[in-house]
């Protein structure tokens, strides 16, 4: 068991990246790496543009300009090249887009023997493994609509999971979610973060964001305003809208 | 009544080419506006204009013009079809519009995310369709589809001014030599057409059952 240490080699690496939506500006010039093995959670008001950086990295979001790496090698256009490079990064959804037409065994199992070629019956013994690893295993059988909303983001875990991907993109994962199942979440993913998995967490967990990161990262109107380790920015934010921000969400 | 069942062989020959000319245009139908459908919401541009170019071209064409080019204005480019297939190439291209704008709108039925976290898996474009967009899409598009589909059966009928003897062509043939039973062969020939279009309608319901599921 390691807690990701930052010192690993560079695994995603954004420089000089710019985003417009229209006339709005949501990225701007952002630079940041994420390092193997690290967990580095984004922060930010509504509208900072967190989740769009979350999903510029797997190119559900096209960017302007700027560049993103991943393990050395450049987000290609589109095609079978983008598609190969996605089935490396694994993406957990605020809204859980589980496949409502396949039960939740055929959701962790539709990349592998897709994407990676699997033999059915190997798929489905991992990803009963991965169900049963999120705590869900009895459910195998179930379609995703017959689940509870933590379920439901916990399957969405394994299905990422199941593509053993390099690292695996949060974007608010349990925003969507009724409070009492907000746990049951983000323990599955101080879990993975125990277990050395890299990880980009966007959410409004503070919570989560002190117990399991290694790293994070600050943003507001597009730009990342601070970068510290959690510690050091829960208790002593250098830039006034970190403190700003901070004294919001963190005064009831 | 004589007037049918004395031609009852004749009858049996126009039902079944306007069966199998609605069959096999059908069949195409489907295969080249699903393919156009999918152009339609394809990230490449080139293949949606190519989509949107062929829907707003064929779907304002009236149907009979496209027989005539295909019966008249083909041949002239060394492009000789027989009757029937060239009664089939038109019904097909005709029909093809229609399937393509109920599989983009089924497509637009199903939620963007859905799609998302299919390429988020690393499915290509095609993967993405086949897998997780169409099986669901299946269950918007099945009703308008048979609706295209019962347009399609009556839509044989303009072979009728093209040299094909489907039903029409019998009704029409039997009513000029019957003028007095005309209600009844002309009875008769609308019968024959119901009885393509109910035994469509009722595996429509049992289809649209089966695709259903929670969402």
């Amino acid at each position: 068991m390691t807690t990701g240490a930052s010192s690993g080699e560079p695994l995603v690496v954004l420089a000089g990246v710019n985003k417009h939506f229209g006339d709005l500006h949501v990225l701007k010039d952002v630079d940041l790496t994420i390092h193997r093995g690290e967990v580095v959670v984004i922060l930010g008001p509504s509208g900072s543009g967190k989740s769009t950086l979350c999903r510029a990295i797997n190119r559900l979001e096209p960017i302007d300009s700027g560049t993103i790496t991943l393990d050395g090698e450049p987000l290609p256009e589109e095609g079978k090249a983008l598609a190969r490079l996605r089935s490396d990064v694994g993406m957990v959804f605020q809204a859980f887009n589980l496949f409502a037409h396949k039960t939740v065994l055929h959701n962790v199992t539709l990349g592998p023997v897709k994407v990676r070629g699997m033999d059915k019956a190997a798929a489905e013994k991992r990803g009963r493994e991965l169900l049963d690893r999120v705590g869900i295993g009895e459910q195998a059988d179930k379609m995703p609509a017959q689940l509870s909303g933590g379920q439901q983001q916990r399957v969405a875990i394994a299905r990422a999971l199941a593509m053993d991907p390099k690292v695996i993109l949060f974007d608010e994962p349990t925003s969507a979610l009724d409070p009492e199942m907000i746990n049951e979440v983000l323990e599955v993913m101080t879990q993975l973060a125990k277990d050395g998995m890299t990880m980009v967490v966007v959410t409004h967990e503070m919570g989560f964001a002190r117990r399991a990161a290694n790293r994070v990262v600050f943003m507001d109107h597009g730009k990342i305003v601070e970068e510290a380790d959690p510690e050091t920015f829960f208790t002593a934010p250098r830039s006034d809208r970190g403190k700003d921000f901070l004294s919001k969400i963190l005064s009831h | 009544m004589g007037a049918l069942l004395d031609n009852l062989a004749l009858l049996r020959d126009g039902f079944l080419t306007t069966l199998r000319l609605t069959l096999i245009s059908a069949a195409l139908a489907l295969v080249l506006g699903t393919l156009l459908g999918a152009c339609r919401v394809s990230p490449v541009p080139t293949l949606r204009g190519i989509g949107t170019a062929y829907v707003e071209l064929v779907r304002n064409t009236p149907l009979t013009l496209v027989f005539f080019f295909f019966v008249f204005v083909a041949p002239q480019v060394d492009l000789k079809l027989p009757f029937e297939v060239s009664a089939v190439v038109a019904l097909s291209l005709y029909t093809a519009a229609f399937v393509c704008e109920a599989v983009r709108s089924g497509v637009n039925s199903v939620g963007v995310g859905q799609a998302e976290a299919a390429r988020a898996i690393g499915l290509t474009f095609m993967q993405t369709m086949s897998q997780v967009v169409l099986p669901q899409a299946l269950r918007t598009v099945v009703p308008p589809l048979i609706n295209i589909f019962i347009a399609l059966t009556k839509n044989t009928s303009v072979g009728v001014g093209f040299f094909v003897t489907e039903l029409m062509a019998v009704g029409i043939r039997l009513t000029n030599r019957f003028p007095a039973d005309i209600l009844t062969v002309l009875t008769g020939i609308a019968v024959c057409y119901l009885a393509i279009t109910i035994p469509a309608g009722v595996l429509a319901g049992r289809l649209e059952r089966k695709v259903a599921f929670a969402r």
